[in-house]
């Protein structure tokens, strides 16, 4: 059963760095748009996630369960030692929600749009980034349980160039994914121009800050390179991403939507398989030495059986109704669906 | 500002407002899905107009309660790690369950959101009645989760540690139905109210009169018939409480002195100091009939509670006070729209019955609220009654001043957002929902 549930609580980070990172990176798109074109991808990115936008964000929301109810020391040790970040991230969480819905369903479009959309889109850049920098440091042996001093203890555990660079990473990587998902929902050749030119640069950035990344945990004496090409797993995942990015921009160029789509989505579970088979079990690793590992810090057997069985019975209501939702709302744009 | 109260008030702030936002987000769904029932019914353009319209209030609270809820989910353990380490395992099921109705919430409204004229009407219908099904079963979920806190199960705490942990009987803990029950009638009893007192206003300032007393009389029914079920409800649970935690009960009531034929305090000033309660009416007998059903039976009183053990007297007793008087004003008016509705159909159209509604507004809210005070702050100073204590359980990050002045504004700025949007909708009933009277207002 504990498999099932580190299953669950792997596929709900994927899922959630799939759309959710496609929905923030909307807003990247968004902020690092000219002036004169961001109405048309904040239309665009409206009609395409509206439908499953609340959807997207109840993935974090399993995750988090799945870690406080399942493995609550890693939950708490991240709790305590990350509290900063989480803050900020959860500031960026509210803002974004809000705003979101506020510029839909605010009944009088007047200038109160313009306030909306620039929490919208700082909120969409904030956010992912501290979820990167809180996932970097979860891993980068920065999280210091010993330490007596303020700073040492709840600053420098993510006040870090690996973190903040795998938090950058993040928001390319969201950005990118924004704009292959985005390509895909508009009809004119010169959006679809437009939104090719903001994947390529989307693309180009990720792979500086992929850079900067490799450096950064050089700098800060985290064996990145040994993690992604130390084992065989993450070494094969690392090279079928490389290659997925070559068919990648095949697909985007000769405009093949389903496809560039998959390939997309086969790069991120790829890259997310690298960087998590590489610790596991392990999910946080500390200071002292110490890890904390999904299957040594567990909760006792008997709440593991109910979580992976609700999570089971939930999943059997969950899936069926949002692939509903993705298809009925999929079709309707395309144009089929009958109106009454 | 010292760590623990600072981690307290956050929490405090934090609840105190996501319930307004989830109680509204759990309610509307099912006015909303009445209106449209009697739309497809009827054919009334009226009855689709008041459907879109609340369902945007529906979208509106139903974001910010999503994001207040994520934002709880972490502070459990942003603030009380220590609580969260050995409760999580033990009282998780209803979360993770809860977790899948939110979800399915989420994917229902947005079929009912963005599905006008794409599907069948009765299955559009029918997810907007989904998004309010699973809505209360998320509330009951969650409200089960608080009540193990009230009264912990399904673990044998020894020498310090927690073992034979059984989630399901955590779940099933002896307070879940009576908290939940007095919780889902308040939801829909201060939903009901609050709406009703909106509606009630335009009626009364004679705009788009025909929209908003039909709104009016939806609440109004639910209103009316919550705010009469919550004081049997209510009695279930003081009973419940009596039993279960005795110091809590205690402090509700002021009641320092164990004695037969205890009586029933309503109002005054609790001095702890002296342990008598001055300016008060009493009811002799009444308490010990109330939670025993006997005159001549004994109610424990806090002095049978060691000091150390006892929640804040004065807060807990007030914050009882207020809830009841407020239960009371909204059953009386319950009763008198009840007498207008079967009886005397002519106070249906005078303005008095509108004006005690609009007063009547916030009622429903602050009994919410004071109940919620009640319950929590009665606990202390346990986390987990008889268990954990709070202290013990708050993060080691000092700082936390900073955090909750930062929750407060923000979460004050989202009341003050609502409120402005919620404004603007009303605003706008008559250009996007109602054109019946356009030419009444140019």
């Amino acid at each position: 059963m504990i498999y099932v549930i580190i299953g669950f609580l792997w596929v709900s980070l994927l899922i959630y760095l799939l759309m959710g990172g496609a929905d923030f990176g909307a807003g990247i798109l968004e902020l690092f748009t000219a002036k004169d074109n961001k109405s048309h991808v904040r239309k665009t990115s409206y009609q395409a996630i509206g439908p499953i936008w609340e959807a997207n964000h109840m993935w974090l929301i399993i995750a988090v369960v799945i870690l406080f109810v399942g493995f609550p020391q890693v939950y708490t040790t991240v709790s305590v030692y990350l509290h900063i970040p989480l803050v900020i991230m959860l500031m960026g969480i509210i803002a974004r929600g809000t705003a979101f819905s506020f510029r839909n369903y605010d009944a009088i479009k007047d200038n109160m749009q313009r306030v909306y959309n620039k929490i919208y889109v700082y909120s969409s850049f904030i956010t992912p980034l501290f979820l990167g920098v809180i996932a970097g440091s979860a891993v980068s042996r920065k999280i210091d349980t010993e330490s007596n001093s303020f700073l040492s203890a709840y600053v420098y555990d993510w006040f870090n160039w690996f973190s903040f660079s795998v938090g950058f990473f993040t928001v390319t990587l969201c950005g990118f994914l924004a704009a292959i998902f985005l390509v895909g929902e508009v009809k004119d050749e010169i959006s679809k121009q437009a939104f090719r030119r903001k994947a390529v640069k989307m693309n180009v950035a990720m792979l500086i800050w992929a850079v900067i990344l490799f450096v950064a945990s050089i700098a800060d004496g985290i064996p990145l390179l040994n993690w992604l090409f130390g084992n065989i797993i993450s070494l094969l995942t690392i090279i079928s991403a490389a290659i997925a990015l070559v068919f990648l921009w095949i697909a985007i160029v000769k405009d093949q939507v389903a496809i560039m789509r998959l390939i997309a989505g086969f790069m991120v579970t790829m890259l997310l398989i690298a960087v998590t088979y590489a610790h596991y079990p392990n999910i946080v690793l500390l200071k002292n030495g110490d890890e904390l590992s999904l299957l040594n810090h567990k909760a006792p057997q008997k709440t593991i059986d109910s979580l992976g069985i609700a999570l089971l019975i939930g999943s059997l209501f969950i899936l069926p109704a949002l692939f509903y939702l993705v298809y009925s709302f999929g079709k309707r744009k395309h144009g089929t669906a009958h109106h009454n | 500002m010292d760590n623990f109260l600072a981690a307290r008030s956050q929490m405090a702030v934090s609840l105190g407002f996501h319930i307004v936002f989830s109680c509204i987000g759990m309610v509307m769904p099912f006015f909303m899905a009445v209106a449209h029932f009697l739309w497809l019914r009827t054919g009334n353009e009226n009855y689709k107009n008041i459907t879109k319209a609340w369902s945007k209030g529906v979208a509106i609270f139903f974001a910010t309660g999503a994001v207040s809820g994520t934002v709880l989910s972490f502070e459990l353990g942003l603030l009380w790690p220590e609580f969260m380490k050995h409760a999580g395992p033990i009282f998780g099921m209803p979360f993770s369950l809860e977790g899948t109705a939110f979800f399915i919430e989420a994917i229902a409204l947005g079929f009912f959101l963005y599905g006008w004229n794409t599907f069948n009407r009765w299955f559009h219908w029918v997810t907007g009645v989904v998004v309010g099904v699973s809505g209360i079963v998320s509330g009951i979920l969650v409200v089960a989760a608080n009540s193990w806190m009230n009264s912990p199960s399904g673990f044998d705490y020894i020498n310090g540690k927690y073992t034979n942990i059984d989630p399901i009987k955590a779940m099933f803990n002896d307070a879940w139905f009576s908290q939940a029950l007095h919780m889902t009638i308040a939801a829909f009893a201060a939903t009901g109210f609050a709406v009703a007192g909106i509606h009630a206003l335009m009626i009364i300032r004679k705009q788009n009169v025909g929209f908003h007393a039909a709104a009016f009389r939806i609440t109004a029914m639910f209103a009316v018939v919550a705010a009469i079920l919550q004081p049997l409800s209510g009695d279930i649970s003081a009973k419940f409480v009596a039993k279960n935690q005795p110091a809590k009960l205690a402090a509700m009531e002021a009641h320092f002195k164990t004695q037969t034929y205890s009586p029933l305090i309503i109002g005054g000033v609790p001095d702890t100091k002296n342990q008598e309660v001055k300016y008060a009416v009493e009811l002799p007998g009444m308490l010990s009939l109330m939670v025993n059903d006997k005159f001549d039976s004994e109610v424990i009183g806090l002095d049978r509670i060691p000091v150390k053990d006892q929640p804040p007297v004065a807060v807990t007793h007030y914050a009882f006070q207020i809830m009841v008087a407020a239960g009371m004003v909204m059953l009386g008016i319950s009763l008198l729209y009840l007498l207008a509705v079967f009886k005397f159909k002519q106070w249906l159209s005078k303005e008095w019955l509108f004006k005690i509604f609009v007063a009547a507004t916030p009622l429903g809210f602050l009994a919410v609220e004071a109940g919620w005070t009640v319950t929590e702050v009665g606990r202390q100073p346990w986390i987990i009654q008889g268990v954990m204590r709070t202290a013990d359980a708050v993060t080691p990050m000092p700082g936390i001043m900073y955090s909750f002045y930062l929750f407060t504004v923000v979460y004050f700025s989202l009341a003050v957002a609502v409120t402005f949007l919620l404004g603007r909708q009303i605003k706008m009933v008559p250009v996007i929902y109602d054109h019946t009277n356009l030419n009444l207002q140019s």
